[in-house]
């Protein structure tokens, strides 16, 4: 299973239970998610069922092994589902198929029941020692033992690492006749040596998921309960995604149709716009042009216009190169270059929204004064008095 | 049509609808998800497939970020500025069938478009008032974008490829303003491309280069409306095209603020 976050789970759960119109519960449930959504508990039930037995006081009622068998085929079929069926020989098994123990547990992080556990230590060790679990995982799977069993992490660590034969306590040798069959029957047939110390918990305390991965059942042996069907544990590993996802999920709409209708409408809007206006102002045409009748004043289009003010200030060095190219082309496209501050809120970049917002002024008002307020020899007029001096505009503004 | 009989016009033609909606020939136009097609349903997936599926709405992502869907966020500056472009571009193409750029030509053909020719001075007036819109929206957008700081990284060098396209922006007007060839088109090229001459070292070269001469004249006008019709708007798409490239790779819309 990829590593979904708990938190997007749930939204989906949400939206679905939304939906559907049933219960959150419900939908949790069958997305495999507890209502706190730490462990699917399909995989739960199915490390924990088996050893229900175990207990000697214990008589299993009808419908919990109906629960339970239903439990584990719905497990096995979504892992045959998966079509990832682990070999029952994979180099992770710790024990090998030969091996008379019928449940062979990794230490990991799904807690194992003492009862049912059933270890050749000897050989536990050698295969933890062989398979390299990383040692995290093993300290992992130790304190959630130590929690189990109330015993000291360091005790169970020692005895994970080897040390194993000296700790007889949560080891259950089972009667020899016993482990030739797999669990269920071993812990039903049993009668438990040692006290189990605990009763089944869930999985690893630290909540990280775990996928638990059983080798298909086989057959059914004699004197396995009617609809229990034995898996043996291969081992237990971490659920990891296979893409490491590192955007963070954001709120997003979907562009049909709520982006698309927004931009149809503003585009209907300006084409209105644009046709209303087209209607009513005839754009200019004045006499043909003469090259011997210079107007008086001759102005350049609209937007070359605050430049032609400033080359009324300065020399046509500064106000007509320099201030253009260097100010208005490569300082506005070094911006970004120049602005290292990472901050896009308005509080954060005073400065920098001060120098634009003057820039823009700046520029608003050269262009407004050439247009509006330069008359006959580009000298000051006012636009009320003297009549508007820009053709373009003639039509937009009268003054009678 | 008697009382009785129960195929009233409007069913007759809601069944060739029908039949036609059931044709080959039209399932054949739409791909799959297109709103226009047969059992069109609103889901996610149909939603998803309304872009995907479709040239010009590929665009767009299948998803914005919510807040850039907020018409005060953008106020649609950037997509105006593109949709006047496309609107000079079809009533550009209509006025070329018109104009001839040539001394004595070009004049009469505008009079003779504004005065005898159906929709004329609508499309020459759209053309005009439309490209001062575009200068506008262009600019209008840069400053938005500015305020919501959305130039900063990863977004740097879309910012100056807008720059660009706002300089573009500006010479296509430039190169339009000249070829109605009459004395505003003349004076204010004039006045502009004097301005070209007072680049350092190479002020003559650029001006001359420019105006195809050492003052405007006719080569001018031929040289300014290749430039408008063909060589300004090839390099403009280009930019366009790495620009709203930019704007996906680059993470989609910037912000929320």
């Amino acid at each position: 299973m990829p590593d979904i976050p708990e938190h997007l789970l749930r939204r989906s759960a949400e939206a679905r239970a939304e939906a559907l119109g049933v219960p959150l519960e419900q939908v949790l449930a069958e997305m495999g998610l507890t209502g706190e959504g730490e462990t699917p508990p399909a995989t739960l039930e199915e490390v924990t069922l088996p050893v229900q037995p175990a207990n000697p006081d214990t008589t299993i009622p009808e419908d919990l092994r109906a629960r339970e068998a239903a439990a584990r085929q719905a497990a096995v079929d979504e892992f045959e589902a998966k079509a990832t069926p682990a070999p029952p020989a994979s180099p992770v098994v710790t024990g090998a198929p030969e091996e008379p123990a019928p449940v062979v547990e990794v230490p990991a992080p799904v807690v194992e029941e003492p009862a049912a556990v059933v270890e050749k230590p000897a050989a536990a060790a050698a295969a933890a020692a062989g398979s390299k679990i990383p040692e995290a995982l093993l300290r992992r799977s130790a304190e959630a033992k130590a929690k189990a069993t109330g015993r000291p992490v360091e005790e169970i660590l020692a005895e994970m690492s080897g040390g194993a034969p000296a700790e007889p306590a949560p080891v259950v040798e089972v009667p020899a006749p016993v482990v030739e069959e797999p669990a269920a029957a071993a812990a039903v047939a049993a009668p438990p040596t040692g006290e189990p110390t605990a009763p089944a918990q869930a999985p690893a305390p630290d909540g990280d998921r775990t996928t638990t991965i059983t080798a298909p059942p086989v057959a059914a042996p004699q004197g396995t309960p009617e609809g229990v069907r034995p898996q043996r544990l291969l081992t237990v590993v971490r659920a990891k995604a296979i893409q490491q996802v590192k955007a963070e999920p954001t709120d997003k709409v979907s562009v049909w149709p709520h982006l698309l209708l927004i931009e149809f409408v503003a585009l209907l809007g300006v084409t209105a716009f644009l046709t209303v206006l087209s209607v009513i102002l005839q754009a200019p045409l004045l006499d043909l042009a003469n090259f011997n009748l210079t107007p008086n004043p001759s102005k350049a289009p609209w937007y070359f216009l605050g430049l032609q003010e400033l080359l009324s200030y300065f020399d046509p060095q500064i106000g007509g190169v320099m201030v253009p190219t260097v100010v208005g082309l490569i300082g506005v496209m070094a911006i970004p270059y120049v602005d290292r501050n990472p901050s896009t809120k308005p509080s954060d970049r005073k400065f920098a929204i001060m120098f634009f917002t003057f820039f823009l002024v700046a520029s608003a008002t050269v262009t407004v004064l050439g247009v509006l307020f330069r008359g006959p020899g580009f000298n000051f007029s006012y636009p009320w008095s003297d009549g508007i001096w820009f053709d373009d505009l003639k039509d937009w503004i009268s003054f009678e | 049509m008697a009382d009785g009989d129960k195929t009233s016009l409007a069913d007759r033609v809601g069944e060739v609808g029908e039949r036609v909606r059931n044709s080959q020939a039209w399932e054949s136009i739409f791909r799959p998800g297109s709103p226009f097609k047969k059992g069109y349903t609103d889901s996610p997936r149909n939603r998803s497939y309304v872009i995907m599926n479709n040239v010009l709405y590929h665009l767009h992502p299948v998803k914005v970020k919510r807040h850039g869907v907020r018409l005060s966020y953008t106020l649609c500056l950037g997509g105006l500025s593109f949709f006047l472009f496309i609107l000079l571009t079809i009533t550009g193409i209509f006025l070329m069938f018109y104009y001839r750029p040539t001394v004595p030509a070009a004049y009469a053909d505008i009079e003779a478009l504004s005065t005898s020719v159906a929709f004329g001075s609508l499309v020459r007036n759209m053309h005009r008032w439309g490209a001062h819109l575009m200068v506008l929206t262009v600019f209008l957008h840069m400053s938005r974008v500015f305020y919501h700081g959305a130039y900063k990284p990863p977004r740097e060098f879309n910012w100056v490829v807008g720059v660009v396209l706002l300089l573009l922006t500006l010479l296509l007007s430039f190169t339009g303003y000249l070829l109605p060839w009459d004395q505003l088109a003349l004076w204010a090229v004039t006045v502009g491309s004097n301005m070209a001459g007072f680049v350092p070292v190479f002020g003559d070269q650029v001006k001359f280069a420019l105006l195809g001469g050492v003052e405007v004249t006719g080569s001018t006008l031929l040289r300014f409306y290749v430039l408008h019709v063909l060589f300004l708007p090839f390099i403009i798409v280009i930019f366009m095209a790495v620009h709203f490239w930019r704007v996906r790779k680059d993470g989609g819309i910037s912000g929320p603020l």
